[in-house]
């Protein structure tokens, strides 16, 4: 019976932990299918955050923050698109320097307009909504109902996604574009506006993604919160195979896992080290992404800037 | 990264990493004006904190002495067409062993402990950069990811070994005991409680690159490493066992990294000491092995300009108030124009000569 509690309040917790993986994982998806590795979805993630914080704390309203927070992950990855697409920069390497400066930029600006080292005061955060009719649900119901309205947003964000990506002329466009430029371009797609596009959407889901962390879970900016989820969720998009629902499911197995160790800590498991709790999401990370070797095949042309064969 | 450097005249290649310096420190100047201060004053700040007097001076070299390992971990794993964003995590298990190897074993002489010690903490480095290595050879798992993983678990598995089995039980602070005194690196000025830390870490760390050096442009080995580098398919069939050159340069790589953590424990902290959160080391070696192009020699000297750049930080935000994390912001600046060489040298009155070069490059891929 405990065990069934236990249960309960892990999943509980799992999938407000897996929002902004989900959240993240949309944007790499859409960034990886338009054929731009995006490693600095971590940065764009930890720029989001503070940025939602810092417009909360300006206007007192936290969902303006919401929305700058997503926006500012959009202008820092315009500068991800501006190295990679015009001037066909490494993308990884380019990923990096989004992710260093994501850290040293949150960090200088905490000092200059927080005048603080570590973390921000309580800003206003995002109130949760309760969803009426799904309270009555038995098991469903006690996970679902109550939830910061990021999850709610995820989960709409995911479907909406997968229609786009697979049912629209855009997405076709946008899958062209990952797999095969040259084709794409000869039809007449513009494949550096698509790009461009899905990279800035990239930043701006990753930048929710990182709102979600700081005004969805805690109410205040502390530095490197994003403590390595960009990562894991582009882990969940090479693990859900480059498709929304996929990644979805993959970002709701690591939040799983994250769920998992946090309630053991909180009910006070002590047989197994909590140090060695805390690693359980990055173990799981990378056994999933080994587990699933050979049949997951990236965008063909993922990575690869496009030159056009006339030079231009 | 252009492998073509012959093609091109020395200064030619050293024109877009000192352009790149130098419009990163500008970019941080305007950082600077922000939170009003002037940016002259800051960077005098910043010198003075480096080079001010003889303790800073040794501690500016104490501070870009493992910076030149993780420099040389990332470019070799670079030559080879991987990303080695887990030094960070590679140096931490390299601290662990090398402090556990350091105190476990008393009695032995010198010559044998002090090797030892530091051999043990390369094993261990390159045996946690071995799995990420391992996983990207035989299955293709994207190295970024796996080792990013490791990073995270290496922090956490060493607060779980200081915190409890290898703890000082007579510290009330989460730190190994002291390693014993013929496993210390010897320092240049007073002994092992000199206040002049640099050691003979600085010496070992310059032989390294020279000998990764030879090993990249000298050896069979670091031929086939560089092929596969720059173009696994070619090289595969060209006869080189791909999957072994990238899990041979992943191994080399994580050794760099726990030779940073080695020199760190034997030359510096004498114990491990618990992390509260990454230190940076290894992250910085990105930046500074991207700036470098990768060119072993060109690591020390941007090892030298990152170390400065980030001890003397501390120093700018001290006196000129400046946020120590503008040095950062300088140093994503310049791996940015550094990645982008077009960017650079489209500002540069050499436009015409680069693009013959960029047509060069695109008939090499």
């Amino acid at each position: 019976m405990e065990f069934l509690y236990f249960m309960a309040d892990a999943l509980a917790t799992t999938v407000s932990l897996a929002a902004p993986l989900i959240l993240t994982a949309m944007g790499g998806v859409f960034s990886e299918r338009s054929g731009v590795v995006n490693i600095g979805l971590e940065g764009m993630m930890l720029i989001g955050s503070f940025m939602g914080v810092l417009f909360s704390h300006l206007t007192g309203n936290a969902w303006f923050g919401f929305w700058m927070g997503a926006l500012s992950g959009a202008v820092v990855a315009a500068l991800h698109g501006w190295v990679c697409i015009r001037h066909r920069a490494n993308q990884t390497v380019s990923g990096v320097a989004i992710n260093i400066l994501g850290a040293a930029l949150t960090g200088y600006l905490l000092r200059a307009i927080f005048h603080r080292a570590g973390q921000t005061e309580p800003v206003p955060g995002l109130a949760s909504w309760t969803i009426p009719f799904l309270k009555d649900v038995p098991l469903l119901g006690d996970i679902f109902y109550r939830n910061m309205p990021p999850v709610y947003i995820a989960f709409i964000v995911v479907i909406v996604a997968q229609i786009v990506i697979f049912k629209t002329p855009l997405g076709l466009r946008i899958r062209a574009c990952g797999e095969h430029p040259e084709a794409a371009d000869t039809v007449g797609v513009n494949v550096s506006g698509i790009r461009y596009l899905c990279v800035m959407l990239s930043g701006f889901l990753a930048g929710m993604g990182g709102v979600t962390l700081s005004l969805g879970q805690l109410s205040l900016f502390r530095e490197g919160m994003s403590a390595g989820k960009g990562f894991i969720a582009l882990a969940a998009v090479i693990f859900g195979r480059w498709t929304p629902v996929g990644a979805m499911w993959a970002s709701l197995l690591f939040g799983l896992a994250d769920g998992l160790q946090l309630t053991a800590q909180n009910w006070g498991f002590t047989a197994i080290p909590r140090e060695f709790l805390i690693m359980t999401p990055y173990i799981v990370t990378m056994a999933a992404l080994a587990g699933i070797i050979g049949r997951s095949v990236p965008p063909a042309a993922s990575g690869k800037p496009y030159v056009r064969r006339d030079g231009a | 990264m252009s492998m073509n450097s012959k093609s091109k005249a020395w200064w030619r290649e050293l024109l877009v990493p000192v352009v790149a310096v130098l419009v990163g420190l500008a970019i941080g100047a305007v950082f600077m004006l922000f939170t009003g201060a002037n940016p002259l004053d800051a960077y005098r700040a910043l010198l003075s904190g480096c080079f001010g007097s003889p303790v800073n001076l040794s501690e500016t070299i104490v501070y870009v002495t493992p910076l030149i390992c993780t420099g040389l971990s990332i470019a070799v794993a670079f030559r080879a067409g991987l990303f080695n964003i887990g030094a960070e995590g590679q140096m931490i298990v390299g601290m662990l062993a090398s402090a556990i190897v350091g105190y476990a074993l008393t009695g032995l002489p010198r010559i044998i402990h002090l090797p030892l010690t530091i051999l043990s903490g390369m094993v261990a480095g390159g045996l946690w950069a071995a799995v990420p290595g391992y996983l990207k050879a035989r299955f293709g798992v994207h190295e970024v990811v796996n080792s990013i993983m490791m990073n995270y678990i290496a922090l956490y598995f060493s607060h779980y070994l200081v915190n409890g089995p290898i703890k000082d039980p007579n510290l009330a602070s989460p730190y190994s005991p002291e390693i014993a005194d013929a496993a210390k690196l010897w320092r240049f000025v007073g002994g092992h409680g000199s206040e002049f830390r640099v050691n003979s870490g600085i010496i070992i760390a310059i032989v390294a690159a020279i000998l990764i050096y030879r090993l990249l442009y000298k050896t069979t080995k670091g031929y086939e490493i560089r092929a596969v580098g720059l173009n696994p398919e070619a090289a595969r069939y060209a006869g080189i066992d791909v999957s072994t050159a990238m899990a041979r340069s992943m191994l080399i790589a994580g050794s760099m990294a726990g030779l940073a953590g080695a020199i760190q424990v034997c030359g510096i902290q004498y114990k491990f000491l618990d992390l509260f959160a990454f230190e940076g080391f290894g992250f910085d070696g990105i930046a500074v092995a991207l700036l470098a192009k990768g060119n072993p020699y060109g690591i020390l000297a941007a090892a030298s300009l990152f170390g400065v750049l980030n001890r003397g930080s501390q120093m700018m935000q001290l006196l000129a108030r400046v946020p120590k994390e503008t040095a950062g912001i300088i140093q994503a600046s310049v791996v940015f124009l550094v990645a982008a060489e077009g960017i650079v040298e489209g500002w540069l009155p050499i436009r015409r000569m680069a693009k013959l070069d960029v047509a060069g490059k695109e008939e090499t891929r």
